[in-house]
């Protein structure tokens, strides 16, 4: 930001000079400060800001711009006055002893008052001369100019001497803030932006469901391109940051780093890598689902990362939230003891919900975060209209994005049916949505987690059972049995169901296998005795033939003995017979 | 609120404690400021012969005492004594108000 300033404010020194306020903000808002040389007013209702505004001017110009400052108070004395603004830090007496600033207070009592004829205020500006030359002011606040009013009673005297005032306050080249109660119908009372018609800023204080915002809107600046927006403030011990919140140029980096969310599987479910650096992820369910110890974990791995963590909490306090996630096994204290986590609780209904996001805005850029937790949102819908929350969010996430911030929300949805929409219509603006829901089943209930989205990175459909241990988070695969889902201990009953079905089975194997072995002895027994059988039977078999041969044989061998005989030889018939 | 209260304890018409002493802030040499030099002038001698000092201080010389005596409207009269102190401003032209202003208007 400070550095397109600087580039803007050469070229408007053509044209129109400015001076930085260094009030957080309001720089931005005028595009380089107050016009210089030229007085501003600065009108608002009782309480407003005015006074603190001016004197914040003031003090910041004679610290951080080496200019000093007479401040005229009509209202306040110097000590008061003084009193007041300690508690923003500003040591008005040391400034005003090494002659950067100087307080006039003017006092006017009516009743001390005799007008007798002529006069002017020539006074008034011989002491204001007298201050500005005394420590070489540039910069000079009247604060409130309008109790003059109160105090005389010439009403033209009056008007012609602020018109000569003014064009005296150009003259003598000093900025001035002339602050103006704000009047019916009109920016101020006595009709002040009658004479001061360089830039006119106008505070306001509203109050909208019994909570106060503050705002501020430059109504005029002439000369000069300037944000028109109303835009809120917040007064705290730093004094006023105004922020211009509707820069939505959507024209932000992306990095492709990636980071992990804490949980190991859920890792798993995004790609194996986790979530993209700089994005913003909403987690959402319903209550008791453990959307916290998800944001709690998400925190820890950050400053396990030796990353810098804001967690915003807008539930429960810190000193909870450290408990709690002790039980589970996350030790956020070591995270705030080293300083690399940095708790900001806050009831949403402190204050409105652009005070929220000035108060974020601010504690973001003091701690410069790389991770940021806001649980939940849902709670701010007790302070504005849905559009009214989604507004601020896309702020919140435009202003995360380009400081390269990771945010995780975390919100409660009410209904028990899954909605495609967040309470708050925030779903469509964040990068990534992990939902967590409630699976009522079996008397129990058990929490399923799923990704709903998560642009640019492929993830998981599945459903996990989203479980918390003492030593942490975990998913687990659901069952999915002919019932449907199963989780909880009807998942763990289905696995035991499982293994006792396989020991079982397993144990028949066994006993089938054995039945097949004794069967094959049986045969192959059998098998031997069949075989014996048919070796004794092709014996017998044998035997018959050969006693068959033998009987031949024999019968031959008679027969040729015979015929032997009969012929009378004897020595060729058993040749013969041997032949055979 | 001090002098309120003083207003309360002290009878509006006493004139006979004390001289008066009377301190006229103005500007150079202004109109108004030479008008009221010379009212201040005659209603003094001819309402508090010798029993008053009147001290004209001009601001532009001395801007500090300006400050101190809370000056804005200039012509401005201050009546430090007798109290009530009260501050007069204006060219002095109003005879009647500058009398009331000092006290002396039941003698006129």
């Amino acid at each position: 930001m400070s550095k397109s300033q600087k580039k803007i404010g050469p070229k408007s020194y053509s044209t129109l000079a400015k001076v930085l306020t260094g009030i957080t903000g309001l720089d931005e808002i005028t595009e380089g400060g107050l016009p210089k040389g030229r007085p501003t007013l600065i009108c608002g209702e009782a309480g407003s800001g005015k006074t603190l505004m001016s004197i914040e001017f003031i003090v910041r110009g004679a610290i951080q711009y080496n200019e000093p400052g007479v401040f005229v108070a009509f209202e306040e004395k110097s000590d008061e006055l003084a009193m007041n603004v300690a508690s923003l830090g500003f040591d008005l007496k040391k400034l005003q002893d090494e002659k950067k600033l100087r307080i006039d207070h003017i006092h006017i009592d009516r009743s001390e008052i005799e007008e007798t004829g002529e006069y002017d205020l020539e006074g008034l500006f011989i002491r204001l001369g007298y201050a500005i030359d005394s420590i070489g002011a540039k910069r000079v606040v009247l604060d409130t100019l309008e109790n003059l009013f109160s105090g005389l009673d010439n009403l033209a005297v009056l008007r012609t001497e602020l018109r000569r005032l003014f064009s005296w306050l150009k003259e003598k080249g000093v900025t001035a803030i002339i602050t103006g109660e704000r009047g019916d119908g009109s920016l101020t009372r006595q009709g002040l932006e009658e004479y001061v018609s360089d830039c006119v800023i106008l505070l306001d204080n509203r109050v909208v469901n019994q909570i106060t915002t503050r705002r501020l809107r430059v109504v005029k600046y002439r000369g000069t391109v300037h944000g028109t927006n109303e835009y809120p403030f917040l007064i705290d011990q730093d004094g006023i940051s105004v922020l211009p919140v509707t820069s939505l140029k959507m024209a932000n980096k992306v990095s492709n780093k990636r980071i992990s969310t804490g949980v190991k599987a859920l890792d798993g479910m995004l790609g194996g890598q986790g979530l993209f650096q700089g994005g913003s992820v909403l987690v959402s369910g319903t209550a008791g689902t453990g959307k916290t110890s998800l944001a709690a974990s998400f925190a820890n791995e950050a400053c396990n990362r030796k990353e810098m963590c804001v967690y915003f909490a807008m539930e429960e306090s810190p000193s909870q939230i450290i408990r709690n996630m002790s039980s589970i096994g996350i030790n956020l204290q070591k995270h705030v003891d080293s300083g690399l986590l940095y708790f900001n609780a806050s009831r949403p209904n402190l204050y409105g919900l652009e005070m929220h996001l000035v108060a974020m805005h601010k504690c973001i850029k003091k701690y410069k975060p790389s991770v940021v937790i806001v649980d939940p949102i849902t709670n701010f819908i007790n302070i504005g209209s849905v559009s009214e929350v989604k507004n601020m969010l896309v702020r919140m996430i435009d202003f995360l994005q380009e400081e390269q911030i990771s945010v995780m929300f975390t919100a409660l949805s009410l209904n028990t049916i899954v909605s495609e929409q967040t309470d708050e219509g925030v779903s469509s603006l964040v990068d990534a949505w992990i939902l967590v829901r409630d699976i009522e089943f079996n008397g129990e209930r058990n929490r399923g987690l799923y990704v709903m989205k998560s642009r640019g990175m492929k993830h998981s459909n599945q459903v996990r059972e989203f479980v918390i241990t003492d030593n942490g988070l975990n998913l687990i695969d659901v069952y999915l049995g002919p019932d449907g889902i199963l989780t909880g201990s009807a998942r763990e009953q289905q696995l035991l169901l499982e293994k006792t079905g396989e020991a079982i089975r397993s144990s028949a194997f066994v006993r089938k296998d054995r039945e097949i072995l004794r069967k094959r002895q049986v045969l192959e027994a059998k098998i031997a005795s069949l075989n014996s059988e048919f070796e004794s039977v092709e014996e017998e078999l044998n035997k018959v033939y050969l006693e068959e041969e033998l009987k031949k044989q024999i019968l031959e061998k008679n027969r040729a003995e015979v015929t032997r005989m009969r012929r009378g030889e004897t020595k060729e018939a058993p040749k013969t017979s041997r032949k055979k | 609120m001090a002098y309120e209260q003083e207003d309360f304890n002290v009878d509006e018409g006493n004139n006979s404690a004390g001289p008066y002493i009377l301190r006229l802030f103005i500007t150079g040499a202004s109109p108004n400021s030479i008008r009221a030099v010379e009212n201040i002038k005659a209603i003094c001698e001819n309402f508090l012969a010798g029993n008053y000092e009147l001290e004209i201080i001009d601001i532009h010389q001395q801007p500090k005492l300006a400050e101190g005596e809370d000056v804005i409207a200039v012509p401005l009269m201050i009546k430090k004594s007798p109290y009530p102190q009260r501050r007069l401003i204006g060219d002095m032209s109003d005879t009647q108000r500058v009398l009331k202003g000092l006290g002396l208007a039941a003698n006129s």
